[in-house]
This record gives C-alpha cells, sequence and structure tokens, in this order.
C-alpha cells in the first residue's frame, strides 16, 4: 500500500510530459527529423549493391566507396550548414583544387616546410572564405552570384597562376619533400582491419578493409557540425539568420558574423579536402574540384536541406554523401555506363526537393 | 510566480489557468533562483514600480524630418499596471510615436522622461536597457524554429566554458513552457515549429519573450491588426495579463473596439497631433468611436460593427466593460 502512496511524489527527471502528446512522441520526433529520408535511401542502395554485385560488399571494394564519400561528406557537411544559413557556396570545389596548388607549390617550387604551406594554404581559404562572405553581406546580392564569381575566379587562376609559376598544370614530387610524411601522417594515412571473418569473404578474395584518413575526418566534422547546430548558440543563430533573417536581426543575433564565419566554414572544408587529397594521391591537378560544387549541394539537399534555408542537417549531408559515394562506385561495379550516375543524381535531387517542401509545409501548418 | 521578471507582487494570470497548466507552474515553483536562471536578463531586471506609478512621461513630444512635422504636442504617460492606447488611422503619426519610445528614433521636441528623468533615446537598445521592450508587427520569431529555440533567441541559456559553452536546452525548454503558461497559454509541446501556432498565440509567445526578457514597459505595434476577432480577443485576454502583472502596456491600434476593454488611457493621434489623452473614466466608448472615426462617419460605423460583429467575444467584453464602466 505504501508503495503506491509514495509513487507518484517521484518527480521524473524529465519535465512531465503533457498528456495530450501520445505517448509513440519520440519515435514522430525521431521520424521528424530532417535526415530520416536520407537513412532510408542509404539503406536502400547499400542493400540493393550489396545484392546484385560482387564487389560492393567485399572488403577492398567497400574501401573504394567509403573513400570517395568521406571526401564529399567533409565538404557536403560544410555545405549544409552554410544552407542552412540560408547561403550558397559554389566556389567550394574550385578550393579544394586552390589549397592543394597552393601548398604543393609551396613545398615544391619554394621549398618552404610542409606545415608552413599547409598553414599559408588554411589563411588562404580563410581570407577567400571572409571575402565571399563580407562580398554577400556588404553588397546584398545572392550568394548564388557572389560565389559562382568568385568560382570563376578561382578556376582561372588555379590554372593560370600555375601555369606561370611551375610551366605545367599539375604539381608532383611531394615525396622528395622535407617533412612531407608528418603531414601524411594527419591527412593522408589509413588503417586497415582485417574482414576476413565476414561470411562473404571467401579465401579467394582479399580480407582488408582501408579507412583513410579522410574517413576519420569526416566522421569528425559530421560530429561537431551536428554538435554546434544543435547544441550551441552558434546553431541557433545558422537556423536563424537561415529562416528569417530580419527577425534573426531584431533579437540580436549578429547575422554578420553567422553568416561570414559560415563561409569561412565552407573555404576550410575545402582546403581540408584539399589537403586529405593531396596526401593521399601525392598530385595536385589545377583542374581538383571543379565541378564537384554542385554535388556538395545535392548532399545537402538529398540530406534534407531546405534550398531555401532555415532546415537541414549534418548528418543528413553526411549521408547525402554517402548516397553519392555508393551509387558512383555501385554503378562501376554493376558494368554499367558511368554517366547514369548524373541521371540518378538529378532524379536524387528532384525526389529530395520535393520531399523537403512537403516537410517544410507540414512544419510550417497550423496544428 | 518565481520564474516571472521582476518578481511581480501577485500574480493572479495563475488563478485562471487551466488544470494542467497550473499544476505545471506550481512544479516549476519550486525552482525560484535555480543556478540556471541567475545571470540571465530577467533576474537582472529592476522591480516593477507599484501599479499606478508613471513609468514613461512624453511632455509636448515632437518630431520633424527637416521640414516636414511627423509628430507634435504629444503629452501622455505610461504607469505601471495600465494600458495606454494609442490610437489613430494610417498615417495618425503611430509609427512615428512607437518609433520614439521603442528608441528608433530621437525625438526634435519636448519631454522624453523615463522614471521620472528627461532622456535622449539614441537606440532601440537604449531602450530595452530601461525596460521599455517593443513587439512588432512581424514578431521577429523564426517559423521554422521550434517554440523555446525562439523563446531564447539570442538570448540562449548555456552551460560550460568558453569556447566549448553548450545550450541549457532543459531549463530553456522549462522556462518557455512556464512563462507561457503564466501568461495563460497553454501549449502541448514547446518543441514544435512556432510556424504552427496560430497568429495569436504568436504574439502572445513573442510578448512573453519581452516580459521575460526585463521588460517593464511593453510596445504593441498593433497587435490585433492581422488577426480575426476571435484572435483579436485572445491577443487582448494577454494584454490584459502583461498588465495585471505590473507591466506599463503601450497599445497601438485604429480600433477603439479593441483598445476600449483592456485601455486605462487613451491617446488619440490624428495628422500628427495629439486630439488630446484621456483616462477611462472621462472617455466613454460611444465618445472614443466618435473621436476616432471623426464624428460624421460615426453612425455608418457603429452601425457597421454592430452588424458585423455583434456576438464576438469583443464585443461582449466590450459591452461588459461599457456598463460596468
Amino acid at each position: 500500500m505504501s508503495t503506491t502512496a509514495q509513487a507518484p511524489t517521484e518527480t521524473p527527471e524529465t519535465p512531465p510530459g503533457d498528456e495530450r502528446l501520445a505517448g509513440s512522441h519520440h519515435m514522430a520526433a525521431v521520424l521528424r527529423r530532417p535526415e530520416v529520408g536520407a537513412a532510408v535511401a542509404a539503406l536502400a542502395i547499400l542493400i540493393f549493391f550489396a545484392a546484385t554485385t560482387e564487389s560492393f560488399k567485399m572488403p577492398a571494394g567497400a574501401s573504394t566507396w567509403i573513400f570517395t564519400s568521406s571526401s564529399f561528406g567533409i565538404m557536403a557537411v560544410a555545405v549544409a550548414l552554410l544552407m542552412i544559413g540560408g547561403e550558397f557556396d559554389l566556389s567550394a570545389g574550385a578550393m579544394v583544387g586552390t589549397t592543394g596548388l597552393t601548398t604543393g607549390i609551396l613545398m615544391t617550387e619554394y621549398g618552404l616546410n610542409v606545415w608552413i604551406s599547409i598553414g599559408a594554404a588554411l589563411a588562404l581559404a580563410v581570407a577567400l572564405g571572409v571575402l565571399n562572405g563580407v562580398l554577400v553581406m556588404r553588397t546584398g546580392l545572392p550568394s548564388f552570384i557572389v560565389t559562382l564569381g568568385t568560382f570563376f575566379v578561382l578556376q582561372g587562376c588555379n590554372l593560370a597562376v600555375t601555369k606561370l609559376l611551375i610551366g605545367k598544370v599539375s604539381v608532383t614530387g611531394f615525396q622528395d619533400v622535407e617533412g612531407y610524411f608528418s603531414g601524411q601522417q594527419f591527412f593522408g594515412s589509413f588503417v586497415r582491419l582485417d574482414l576476413g571473418w565476414l561470411p562473404w569473404v571467401t579465401a579467394d578474395d582479399s580480407p582488408t578493409l582501408t579507412i583513410y584518413a579522410a574517413t576519420f575526418w569526416w566522421v569528425a566534422v559530421t560530429a561537431l557540425a551536428t554538435w554546434v547546430l544543435l547544441k550551441t548558440r552558434a546553431g541557433n543563430w545558422i537556423f536563424a539568420v537561415g529562416g528569417a533573417q530580419t527577425s534573426a536581426r531584431q533579437v540580436g543575433v549578429p547575422v554578420f558574423r553567422t553568416k561570414v564565419g559560415l563561409f569561412v566554414t565552407t573555404a576550410v572544408a575545402g582546403w581540408l579536402v584539399g589537403m586529405l587529397s593531396l596526401f593521399k594521391t601525392t598530385t595536385v591537378q589545377s583542374t581538383t574540384g571543379v565541378g564537384q560544387e554542385f554535388i556538395y549541394i545535392i548532399c545537402a539537399v538529398v540530406g534534407g536541406c531546405l534550398l531555401t534555408g532555415g532546415y537541414g542537417s549534418a548528418v543528413g549531408a553526411a549521408l547525402g554523401a554517402l548516397i553519392y559515394g555508393m551509387v558512383g562506385q555501385g554503378i562501376v561495379y554493376q558494368n554499367w555506363d558511368n554517366d547514369w550516375l548524373y541521371a540518378f543524381l538529378g532524379v536524387m535531387l528532384l525526389g529530395a526537393v520535393l520531399v523537403n517542401n512537403w516537410v517544410k509545409a507540414r512544419a510550417e501548418a497550423v496544428r | 510566480m518565481s520564474t516571472a521578471a521582476g518578481g511581480t507582487p501577485t500574480d493572479p494570470a495563475r488563478s485562471e489557468t487551466t488544470g494542467p497548466a497550473r499544476s505545471e507552474t506550481r512544479e516549476l515553483g519550486g525552482d525560484d533562483g535555480s543556478p540556471a536562471l541567475a545571470g540571465t536578463p530577467a533576474a537582472d531586471a529592476p522591480v516593477l514600480p507599484p501599479k499606478g506609478t508613471p513609468i514613461i512621461e512624453v511632455v509636448d513630444l515632437g518630431k520633424s524630418y527637416g521640414s516636414v512635422i511627423a509628430l507634435r504636442d504629444i503629452t501622455t504617460s505610461v504607469r505601471a499596471g495600465e494600458v495606454t492606447c494609442v490610437l489613430g488611422d494610417n498615417g495618425a503619426g503611430k509609427s512615428t510615436f512607437i518609433k520614439i519610445l521603442a528608441g528608433a528614433h530621437e525625438h526634435s521636441h519636448g519631454k522624453f522622461i523615463v522614471d521620472g528623468v528627461s532622456r535622449n533615446m539614441s537606440s532601440p537598445r537604449a531602450a530595452l536597457a530601461l525596460g521599455i521592450a517593443t513587439v512588432f508587427q512581424d514578431l521577429a520569431v523564426v517559423p521554422l524554429m521550434p517554440v523555446w529555440r525562439n523563446f531564447f533567441l539570442g538570448s540562449e541559456l548555456t552551460k560550460g566554458v568558453t569556447p566549448f559553452k553548450w545550450l541549457d536546452t532543459q531549463s530553456m525548454k522549462r522556462i518557455t513552457k512556464a512563462e507561457l503558461s503564466a501568461m495563460g497559454i497553454d501549449l502541448r509541446d514547446v518543441d514544435q515549429p512556432i510556424g504552427t501556432l496560430s497568429g495569436g498565440e504568436r504574439q502572445c509567445v513573442a510578448i512573453a519573450r519581452a516580459v521575460y526578457f526585463g521588460a517593464r514597459v511593453l510596445i504593441l505595434d498593433e497587435p490585433t491588426a492581422a488577426l480575426g476577432v476571435r484572435q483579436s480577443g485572445v491577443v487582448l485576454k494577454y494584454i490584459a495579463k502583461a498588465r495585471d502583472r505590473g507591466l506599463g502596456v503601450v497599445f497601438i491600434t485604429h480600433n477603439p473596439h479593441h483598445a476600449y476593454p483592456v485601455g486605462d488611457r487613451f491617446m488619440l493621434l490624428r495628422r500628427g497631433r495629439s486630439l488630446g489623452d484621456f483616462p477611462k473614466a472621462e472617455m466613454p466608448l460611444d465618445e472614443l468611436v466618435r473621436m476616432m472615426a471623426g464624428g460624421a462617419e460615426l453612425d455608418a460605423l457603429s452601425h457597421e460593427l454592430e452588424r458585423s460583429m455583434p456576438d464576438s467575444d469583443v464585443t461582449r467584453e466590450m459591452r461588459a466593460e461599457v456598463s460596468g464602466a
């Protein structure tokens, strides 16, 4: 008897739920997250290619698509933050090339220390990010136009300046640079996992799954971005400046600082991917990254970001990149024509935009 | 009402809240002075003066932009626990008057006295520091963000040490829910996007936010303008709640039928001039309508109003108010 009398006085840790909310509240909250669609699609694609091709599910095959997803994923997450903040960055792809070339040329042509070269490229990326942000905020022009401009400038400079300085369009020969391997520790190393125990891996197959540094960076960047978005003031401000900039300004959100910070974030992500690619492949082409800016945006949209800003998720963008990586490699393993990838991306993009708009309309509807 | 800004002496709001909301509020009452609340703007807010004390007085206030005289000879007061209604048609100078009160524009003539001290308000921030908060028509909310994130937007509560500060989500949700129930709005879920609330409820969140962040004077710019009759009634109720908590309220409207039930003092504007500043005792409703309508159009207007909304909450409240006065 005494237990029944005491039960109501025990106050729960969390505030008591409202009785008008159904018991399945937590499940419903999970299903309302922007990344749910991308998670379901990623799972379906994983199962499809694993079931229909031999190489896709083998450790060696998986190593490839995990790596592809990783470098796209880092950029997609940064671009997603920017899109949630209501802006685009079309120069993000060319930034990968610019930072890679800067580091490479400083190391090989000018004999600078590897870390100084990496630092110089980072400083350049930050400066370009600030330039993008300040131009967008000061001129009031759409970021689509402003960053299209910087994209073309970077694309041109990547070729012209490189040819001017070293007389060719790619930088190689890093291995001879002193200290190169300390940089490689951070950006180009990998771990090997023995997955020979998997039931479908036979004795004839290579049992080694190679996970490159890029993948660890990808996971770290996604986790950090998610934490910032959902658990910090900066994250609150990112949603606010993308959702309703005037309102955000009226309640004291530092709009200028938030947006410039986001442009710097995509530029720094470009630098990170530039370094990852330089130290893994030991060569940088002048055209590196060009043409990928739209893929980052597609990954972010597939991951649930609204093109109009104010809504989206970092995990979703990471999943969007995973979808891109899996499909890109899955098509190869299927022996289909590579160009189908683009057709598929277009369909995914349209589908995702429709789903996102539907989700948004539902979220805004008066209940 | 422990979580309320500035330690309101009495809280009539509580007796009116519905069952679940009341128990919620009472339970939260035990958290008075919890560390989470210390250091928030509300905790620093000055204590509200007793009811009837003038907080803002304006004397012969005027504003001219070059040779254009937008406003002249405005005299009125805003008192704690009272509602000062500013009535006027479009172009009467209402927005200029709000902008002066809110600190967005400096006045060019007359006196603007806050707490007995003559001031020249140079920025909205300065007005806010004196406890004068303005709720503009667009409410400054972000539709897709949850109610609690909107409530604390720009003034988020955090835990931890710089640069690793994180949001104190639990406290913010708890305070939002408690503050809203103190205003008589009982939300199912403070996690729902604010865009899912009705216009009146959104207005209420904006009012509750201003109250929580230390407002002593609340300036409401046409809060009922975009709302239907029922929703307008809801907003009028919140205005009364804010008044009962001891705030001075400036209620700007062009609708005398909205102003009359909640107003204690009426200041009428026409063509940038004041038609006078009247306490409620000296101003019956039909006179207020007559002055607003400019006399000649009165008959047609009142007829139309009676016909268009005879049974609405607003009209009923208005009738009761008239017979009571």
